[in-house]
């Protein structure tokens, strides 16, 4: 079986906005979410940089027992997936009487596992972590709230893969659904925001000390980057079979075209070359794409140093004779982590949808690795139907997807 | 005996965490349907009465406390 993939429902909850019309108006104007935190500071943290998103109170929403075992990145995620799943028009008894899955990256949930190892220090009482706190610490946290909130009958599974978490969520999804095992799949990601989340990354130099001018910190594949800047939130999307979307029909927002992945097979932390060449060759073959329709790729890049400098290089081997505009949207965001796969997808769609591309914001000069790629410094207004993205993770985990405006 | 203040506290304790209204929290009214406790809540009705009234509940002993009477009683008998 070899069925076309669609996008048929989105929805955000980011720094950028919790509503597509937000995200879109930020990206538009060049609307930075990040903050400098004073907490942070005065916990130690050599970068006190984040993105800023007030956890949602979901009193009126979900009863105590159903909040009790969500941490917070998994209310983002609830946000974010009930307006995914209005858009695509999938009510709860549709849910209720049809086999729709669930694939979500996560990578993490470090407030509840403090918390409890707080508690039982103090203690010497684990009764006093409370009902909630094993279901929040775990890092399918996610999966498994959503699925029992919304109850879900698909595949329920989380993708726990580093900052490609989400994107490989999208990518298993559009295969389940392409070989007919699924028809629908609630698909996305999502990451805390808060320091014990963070501390350890802050603690190995990753991260931005830009800390003077907060909303130019994080400036992707410019030649002063110094570091990333964490960000976080959820992102969804609801990917389904054409046949599917036709048949309820649903509004075709988009077509997943194809997925790529690969393994470094190398370091931990510092990316190579090969890996993401791989990856972005694997969805481009996949995809069966015409290179010279890909107007936009929207690149990981993180505002690392040697990171940009690596993925400049693998997208200019790969793409350069081509060269389509290569921009990275954390420089509004931060890097998203869990979720950037997932809300880069959305932020791209967004673009697609609105006729421009967000400018790779903060970017100034290039340096001798990314002058070989076209990086818009300003935003570009023009209407595009096919748009790459990557993402690659700690450990060399790599993904890629294609995606481009549906057509019949 | 639980006293009217203890009572008092007991009541918008239990009201604020499990989301009730304090005006169903009667003597004789039922613990579990009265706070919709399921067998995991119930653990949250440990630690609550045990970090706001310094009383432990052994697990073996949760099931015997059916009423909210029963829990007054239970805690004013265990108090410090």
């Amino acid at each position: 079986m070899d069925r076309r993939v669609v996008i048929t429902g989105m929805g955000i909850y980011s720094c950028l906005g919790k509503t597509l019309d937000e995200v879109r108006d930020s990206l538009y104007t060049g609307k930075s979410g990040i903050i400098f935190d004073q907490e942070r500071k005065d916990m130690g943290f050599r970068s006190a940089l984040t993105s800023k998103l007030e956890i949602p109170d979901l009193k009126k929403e979900l009863s105590r027992q159903q909040r009790q075992f969500m941490p917070e990145q998994a209310k983002y995620a609830y946000c974010a997936t009930v307006d995914a799943l209005r858009q695509a028009g999938l009510d709860q008894d549709f849910l209720d009487k049809n086999d729709v899955g669930l694939i979500y990256g996560n990578d993490s949930s470090a407030v509840p596992v403090v918390e409890s190892v707080e508690k039982i220090k103090a203690k010497k009482d684990t009764t006093l972590c409370g009902s909630g706190a094993i279901f929040q610490s775990m890092n399918s946290t996610v999966t498994m709230n959503l699925g029992c909130i919304f109850k879900l009958k698909g595949i329920n599974l989380t993708i726990s893969a580093a900052c490609a978490s989400s994107s490989h969520s999208i990518g298993l999804g559009a295969l389940l659904i392409k070989n007919g095992l699924q028809d629908i799949v609630v698909c996305g990601g999502a990451q805390e925001i808060n320091p014990y989340a963070v501390g350890s990354f802050d603690g190995i130099s990753a991260f931005s000390t830009r800390e003077s001018e907060p909303t130019k910190a994080s400036r992707p594949f410019d030649r002063d980057r110094d570091g990333l800047v964490p960000g976080g939130g959820a992102a969804t999307v609801i990917i389904e079979s054409l046949e599917s979307a036709k048949r309820r029909g649903a509004t075709i927002l988009g077509e997943i075209l194809g997925w790529g992945f690969s393994s470094n097979g190398d370091h931990i932390s510092s990316p190579n070359v090969e890996g993401p060449s791989k990856s972005l060759e694997m969805a481009i073959r996949e995809s069966k794409v015409d290179l010279k329709k890909v107007a936009y790729l929207n690149a990981h890049a993180t505002s690392t140093h040697i990171g940009d400098a690596r993925e400049a290089t693998a997208i200019a081997n790969v793409l350069g004779e081509y060269k389509p505009y290569v921009a990275s949207t954390k420089g509004f965001t931060g890097h998203e982590m869990w979720m950037a796969g997932a809300s880069e997808i959305i932020y791209s769609m967004i673009m697609m949808k609105n006729g421009f591309i967000a400018e790779n914001l903060n970017f100034e000069n290039p340096d001798e690795d990314t002058c070989r790629l076209n990086i818009p410094a300003s935003r570009i207004d023009t209407g595009f139907d096919t748009f790459i993205s990557n993402s690659f993770g700690f450990g060399g985990t790599n993904s890629t997807l294609v995606v481009t405006d549906y057509k019949e | 005996m639980a006293n009217q203040e203890l009572i008092e506290k007991i009541n918008t304790v239990l009201s604020e965490e499990f989301e009730v209204d304090i005006e169903n929290i009667t003597p004789d009214a039922n613990i579990k349907s009265t706070l919709e406790l399921d067998s995991l809540a119930i653990v949250d009705l440990v630690g609550l009465v045990e970090n706001e009234f310094g009383v432990k509940i052994p697990s073996a002993e949760v099931g015997t406390i059916l009423t909210f009477q029963s829990l007054y009683d239970y805690i004013a008998e265990h108090q410090a």
